[in-house]
């Protein structure tokens, strides 16, 4: 069970490669090799922090690396900032394009009486289908900091209520992205990580 | 629903939770990576750990705290005592904390506050604000009077000014500790807490006074707190965080349930 993490200098990798370890996985940590991520069994893009540190992905070649993995059917699973970057991009940082695997635009929380940054646990509904969410139950609780999200479409795994409702988790057959951190959502995350470790190249 | 966060603090002292009053009298309450364990299986959303001593000597006993602690924490983690550089703060985050909470450190050079942002976000950010009403003041709430050292210090910078300045900087959470209220277990600072919340975007924690479920209840309704720290009534066995969150749903505050 080996699990490739992209290093994109974006945020702490401590917590999330420290999850999937105590899962069992075997995490190899890269910042730029690319023939590693393309062979990749699995990828993970963590990521906190502005979608304009998704730059990197560019310049070091890693976006072509993961978009040829994909493309080959690799299981790839994107964290808060690397689920945003799955989509066309985000208005955070509007001239940096993200991977376009969903053609939708990320936005900011609209402002108003409740505060942005959404921070704190929130519940999950998830949507029929999704072997990510498989075994969640409607309600569980994950844990979000964010101010932009993904909006709800027909790819969305899971709806989560926060001023409006929003993607809380995405799923294509082998690409996935949280908007939470698995890695710091207690047992339900626990869980989360441990289905995406069940996907096998598809 | 987003939901009222419990957060559990343990108060480290050479690689020891201790409780005491006002640093002193100190009674040893075990081993931080078991405490805080505990604490996430009984329901507390995060733990905050807090090295009281934080001398430089103790840095790398934290350290070796911090990572002991982490290993099996799935819950966010939260480091404050001592860091003084970014550096030190690289350092905690490396050794698996989520957060680091800076307080004396920020208002010394409040660019620190930016300077870990720009590393590992402002999520990761948390400014500790230790404030006393001031009753000499035209609005003694407002312009409760900022300490530090433990609060032997006084910096002049107000409570409100200073927590919007922190945010401007790119502080992810203010965590205010109520000196009037800390120690007493007579409940929050409702109007201290509130007054900075609404002056804030970021996610207040409130901090000092908590005593009783009805106190928590209070400052999350007229406090408008994002989240409630509690400290000595976890120890010992006396609470726990799900039985407190189980009695303030019965109160209709939204909290997570199971944990």
């Amino acid at each position: 069970m080996r699990v490739t993490v992209i290093d994109y200098k974006a945020g702490n990798l401590t917590s999330v490669v420290k999850t999937l370890r105590h899962l069992g996985a075997e995490t190899v940590v890269t910042d730029g090799d690319l023939a590693l991520v393309e062979s990749a069994e699995r990828i993970v893009l963590p990521g906190v922090g502005h979608f304009a540190a998704t730059e990197r992905l560019d310049q070091t070649g890693l976006s072509g690396a993961i978009r040829t993995a994909i493309a080959r059917g690799v299981p790839f699973l994107g964290i808060c900032v690397g689920m945003q970057w799955l989509y066309a991009g985000s208005t955070e940082a509007p001239q940096q394009p993200g991977l376009g695997e969903f053609p939708e635009m990320c936005t900011r929380f609209p402002e108003g009486q409740e505060k942005v940054p959404h921070v704190g646990w929130n519940s999950l509904e998830v949507r029929p289908g999704s072997r990510l969410l498989a075994n969640i139950e409607p309600g569980e609780f994950v844990y979000f900091t964010h101010s932009y999200k993904g909006p709800v479409t027909a790819d969305t795994a899971a709806v989560t209520q926060y001023i409006e409702p929003f993607a809380a988790a995405v799923e294509r057959l082998n690409v996935m992205g949280v908007q939470f951190h698995p890695e710091k959502s207690g047992e339900t995350g626990v869980k989360v990580l441990q289905n995406f470790l069940g996907f096998k190249l598809c | 629903m987003l939901t009222k966060r419990i957060i559990a603090c343990l108060d480290v002292h050479a690689g020891r939770v201790v409780k005491g009053v006002q640093f002193v009298d100190l009674i040893d309450a075990g081993d931080p990576a078991t405490q805080a364990a505990r604490h996430a299986r009984e329901g507390a959303d995060e733990i905050v750990l807090l090295d009281i001593t934080a001398t430089h000597e103790g840095r790398k006993t934290l350290l070796d705290t911090v990572r002991r602690t982490a290993r099996e924490l799935f819950v966010p983690f939260c480091v404050g005592g001592g860091i003084r550089t970014a550096r030190d703060a690289e350092q905690v985050f490396e050794a698996g904390a989520d957060k680091v909470s800076i307080n004396s450190a920020a208002l010394a050079d409040p660019a620190l506050i930016g300077a870990i942002g720009a590393s590992f976000g402002v999520q990761a950010v948390v400014v500790a604000i230790d404030a006393r009403r001031d009753r000499a003041a035209a609005d003694p709430v407002r312009d409760a009077q900022v300490f530090v050292n433990g609060g032997r210090k006084l910096t002049g910078r107000r409570v409100v000014e200073w927590a919007r300045e922190a945010e401007q900087r790119g502080a992810g959470e203010i965590l205010l500790t109520s000196m009037d209220a800390d120690g007493t277990r007579a409940g929050f600072d409702c109007e201290l807490t509130a007054a900075v919340s609404e002056a804030v975007s970021i996610p207040v924690i409130a901090s000092g006074g908590a005593g009783t479920v009805a106190h928590f209840a209070d400052v999350f309704a007229r406090g408008k707190a994002d989240a409630a720290l509690a400290a000595s009534i976890f120890h010992f066995g006396v609470s726990s965080a799900r039985s407190l969150k189980q009695e303030l749903a019965q109160v209709g505050i939204p909290v997570r349930l199971p944990c």
